[in-house]
């Protein structure tokens, strides 16, 4: 954490003032930082896969497409170009969500994973496999990430209205998500028990959470989801960090936590709805990267929002690396390498946690 | 129309359909004034400073300056009142000064940044905290947190501060440096302070006046020496109790023994 240390206390208001301005530059310094590794991420994540193409040749192609041939050109455009960049907004869009959910619900351990936003896109995915469910102007293959897409939504607008009903506290909303996460789990068991052998396949393939999946087009979508709903979060950084000295006292500083805590909810169903609905599910990253975010810059949220969605994709663009590179010549699915990465941070950040006293 | 007091009529707050306070009148407060709620366990302080806070939805009459508080919208009451919850979060990776920083740019995000930083800084060197400034929220000491508190509640600069229980953690030293700058405050910038106590021989020794509840309505109330008399304290608290004063004049509250039958059912 960014507040454990410092050297002996400065006593007078110029020597306070300066050390401040001296933190506060240096976590820019440490946002930027984290932007320089996220480029240098993404372009490890290009240049890695499976057919020789050399770093010169791919970023030569970038610049000038005419100097690949056709199967380069493929690779580079609709393979390798669409994973990256899918990767990095997968991982900033659940990373974002992960940060407010945790700062509007007061408990770190909640993401889109924990309450039930994955669960029911997965659920949502299983119908449309399995059913083979069709809408008019929809062509069949958006039918998968729509369906997920409007479970994913509807369970947090579902939290929102169980919530909302008898205004119940953030802990009973955390119990909910909870439950709804064994709910749409049991659901998507059901599901699969009914289906036939192909659709069981596609369905377990579809659950593991899968960049195969990134098109120009889905990528397209995440990306307006997330360059739209971004601002909004950053517009609302002062009132979260306020929300983080309790609800009472940000209330009497005039933030209007029920506004804040709904439309902050929104954001995060989109986020996470759209990102699962395009790769399926993705676990750990909306946990775990606002975490790292939170020990390099504190809780002041115009640093941690912007340094978590950095972080976020981040570490997805190295998950990304990694699916490719630990079995030599298969392409993981990233849900599973994501799971494997996060589940030793998620620990060493359990057991750092001081012991109640 | 009073300049500046803040009067309190009808006034009616609970949660869901049970009233906890029920058509309750207060004394008018001037500008400059400290007021103490006391009164025992679930008689109504806390629900009635959150009423007046605008925390809970409350009906009846809260003017300040003749002006209406309640029905006003959130952000337009909390430019008038603020509120000091009893306690400060545990597990904020916050500092102490981005943490009135914070307090500030809530409420006035088109103050210039500098301007902000120097009113934060100025406050806590008004509380006596500065040598804190950079420290961890996490890292401090109950008596320290509570003065980073009552730091974030008067950045703001209120006309009206709320303070529940501001010393129930803390030290003899500490509850003394609480008291002082709260009274302090309020003569400088003519700010009414109304908090609750437990302690009533400090509420006697800082306050201009006294409320005393009992089940939600008000028991007992004027200077201190009027409000907290052997008889409102049998009746309120149930106990038998002396009032004197000591050698510097100070309210000294001696309780005797238990009175059965009578006071508080809590």
């Amino acid at each position: 954490m960014s507040t454990t240390t410092h050297p002996a206390p400065p006593l007078d208001r110029d020597t306070v003032l300066a050390a401040y301005r001296r933190i506060v530059a240096r976590r820019v310094a440490t946002v930027a930082g984290l932007a320089l590794l996220c480029v240098a991420a993404f372009a490890l994540d290009l240049v890695t896969g499976p057919s020789a193409l050399t770093p010169a040749q791919l970023f030569g192609g970038l610049l000038d497409p005419q100097s690949l041939t056709p199967a380069q050109s493929a690779i580079v455009f609709q393979v390798r170009l669409p994973y990256a960049v899918m990767a990095v907004l997968v991982g900033a869009a659940l990373s974002l969500a992960g940060a407010e959910m945790q700062t509007i619900l007061n408990n770190p351990l909640a993401s889109p994973f924990t309450l039930g936003v994955s669960s029911a896109a997965s659920f949502g995915a299983a119908l449309a496999i399995v059913a083979g469910i069709s809408l008019p102007f929809v062509p069949a293959d958006w039918m998968v990430p729509l369906n997920a897409f409007a479970c994913a939504f509807g369970s947090v607008l579902l939290l929102q209205l169980m919530a909302r009903w008898r205004n119940t506290g953030v802990e009973t909303v955390v119990l909910l998500g909870i439950a709804l996460v064994f709910a749409f789990n049991a659901l998507v068991a059901f599901v699969q028990f009914l289906s036939s052998q192909e659709s069981l396949q596609q369905l377990v393939f579809w659950s593991m959470g899968s960049l195969s999946r990134a098109t120009w087009q889905n990528t397209g979508v995440l990306a307006i989801a997330l360059a739209l709903v971004t601002p909004f979060s950053l517009l609302a950084a002062n009132r979260l960090t306020s929300l983080r000295l309790g609800e009472d006292r940000a209330r009497s500083f005039g933030v209007d936590v029920n506004r804040l805590r709904f439309f902050a909810l929104l954001r995060v169903s989109v986020l996470a709805a759209t990102s699962v609905a395009f790769v399926g599910t993705i676990g750990f990253i909306g946990l775990v990267g606002p975490h790292v975010a939170r020990l390099l810059l504190g809780e002041d949220h115009r640093f941690l929002l912007p340094a978590s969605l950095l972080t976020g994709a981040l570490i997805m663009s190295l998950a990304s690396v990694a699916s490719k590179t630990l079995v030599p010549g298969v392409l993981m699915p990233v849900g599973v390498v994501t799971a494997i990465v996060g589940v030793p941070v998620f620990l060493f950040l359990i057991f750092r946690r001081p012991e109640r006293t | 129309m009073s300049v500046g007091l803040l009067e309190v009529r009808g006034l009616r707050a609970g949660y869901g359909t049970r009233k906890v306070i029920d058509a309750l009148d207060l004394p008018a407060i001037a500008p400059g004034e400290v007021y103490s709620l006391v009164g025992p366990n679930a008689a109504g302080k806390s629900t009635l400073l959150r009423a007046l806070a605008g925390l809970q939805p409350a009906s009846g009459s809260v003017r300040l300056d003749g002006h209406e508080l309640i029905g006003l919208p959130l952000a337009e009451h909390a430019r008038r009142v603020t509120y000091m919850p009893q306690t400060l979060p545990q597990g904020v990776a916050l500092r102490v000064l981005e943490s009135v920083i914070g307090a500030l740019r809530t409420a006035s995000a088109d103050d210039a940044r500098a301007s902000i930083e120097q009113r934060a800084i100025g406050v806590l060197e008004r509380v006596g905290i500065l040598p804190l400034a950079l420290e961890g929220l996490d890292h401090l000491s109950g008596g320290q947190r509570q003065l980073v508190s009552l730091a974030q509640a008067i950045a703001r600069e209120p006309r009206v501060l709320l303070l529940d229980e501001p010393i129930s953690a803390l030290d003899l030293r500490h509850q003394l440096r609480v008291m002082r700058i709260v009274h302090d405050l309020a003569r400088e910038r003519g700010m009414i302070v109304l908090m609750v106590l437990h302690d009533l021989e400090i509420a006697a020794r800082w306050s201009d006046g006294i409320v005393m509840l009992s089940r939600g309505a008000v028991a007992a109330s004027g200077t201190p020496s009027d409000a907290i008399t052997p008889q409102a304290l049998a009746n309120v608290y149930g106990v038998r109790a002396r009032i004197e004063r000591c050698s510097a004049g100070s309210l000294q509250v001696m309780v005797d023994d238990v009175l059965e039958g009578t006071g508080s059912p809590s």
